[in-house]
């Protein structure tokens, strides 16, 4: 599979992922101007891996903000983790938040309530 | 009615004196930012880092710099993809004003923008039950509308309302002043307190 890395800016995350280094990371701030232009190949990415996972897939979060606009989308990204997960494979999702950052681990919080995968929240410092 | 011509400058000292009160006025009700016009993502992204960098200055804690980015950004977008044109020019389509001012304890954020009467009575009573709810029926409704609530063509997903008063634990003010018969002027202030 191809690998997709984009270099996050002021109002977009980086984004690597790459099933042969088993590296799957989401970290920044994400307000993109068209957050479904912007979403929609990474989506692609998963729906295509999500046929043929790794045994374990970890995945890492550590985002410090996202507008609503793209929650929604955060969220439809986890739901293809979910569908790996049921699917028989292995997934965690690291959740990683400042550890002054009650927003973002209460965010957290419900992302792991809505989704059925593995969840495990990580305080960090800045 | 509210007449938006009533304000006519014709003379170079009207002009100066419409400057200087626009000035005062400003400055007495601690206004730091004031717009009035199309609200793109260029703009948004100026006003969040002008307003980020200011508040980094005065050495604003980082909680309260979150709270008011996070408003900043779901008031400015509301205007960009809700806010109606007063004629039928496409041109006249996400405008609004937009202003930022600082009291001894709190942040406003106000939007104002034109909106079709048909939206009234639906945007009066969302804003009603958001402003009614505690904190764990605010959490319910957000898991809700994320989980079932779909991304509409402009990319909003109808969360906006909810993550304001979730983030700053502040009711919505809000109020229609009547424009024509079809026409309204939707006016919402967000605070966001210096704890």
């Amino acid at each position: 599979m191809e690998v997709i890395k984009l270099q996050g800016t002021d109002d977009t995350p980086s984004i690597t992922l790459d099933k042969k280094a088993g590296v799957f990371e989401f970290t920044g701030r994400s307000l993109p101007e068209d957050v479904n232009a912007f979403y929609e190949p990474i989506l692609d990415w998963l729906s295509e891996y999500a046929e043929g996972p790794n045994e374990q897939t970890i995945v890492t979060f550590k985002l410090v903000y996202f507008n609503t606009a793209s929650s929604k989308l955060i969220l439809d990204i986890l739901l293809k983790f979910e569908e790996i997960t049921e699917a028989g494979a292995e997934v965690l999702i690291k959740w990683f938040y400042p550890e002054d950052d009650e927003d973002m681990a209460e965010a957290g919080e419900e992302y792991s309530d809505i989704v059925e995968v593995p969840f495990e929240k990580i305080s960090y410092t800045l | 009615m509210v007449d938006f011509s009533t304000y006519k400058i014709s003379t170079i000292q009207e002009f100066l004196n419409y400057v200087y009160d626009f000035y005062r006025s400003m400055a007495a009700n601690r206004v730091s930012l004031v717009y009035q016009g199309e609200i793109t993502h260029q703009i948004t992204k100026a006003f969040t880092s002008l307003t980020e960098s200011n508040m980094a200055l005065e050495e604003e804690s980082n909680s309260v710099q979150k709270k008011v980015f996070h408003v900043m950004v779901e008031c400015l977008q509301n205007i960009s993809k809700h806010a109606d044109p007063l004629s039928n020019e496409v041109s006249t389509v996400g405008r609004g004003v937009f202003l930022v001012a600082k009291d001894k304890d709190e942040y406003l954020v106000t939007t104002g923008n034109v909106i079709t009467k048909e939206k009234q009575a639906g945007l009066s009573e969302i804003l009603e039950r958001i402003n009614g709810m505690d904190k764990e029926g605010l959490k319910d409704l957000y898991k809700q509308q994320i989980r079932e609530g779909r991304l509409s063509d402009k990319g909003g997903a109808g969360l906006g309302f909810i993550d304001i008063v979730r983030k700053t634990g502040r009711n919505l003010e809000f109020n229609f002043l009547e424009i024509d018969e079809k026409h309204a002027f939707f006016i919402l202030t967000s605070k966001i307190s210096r704890e």
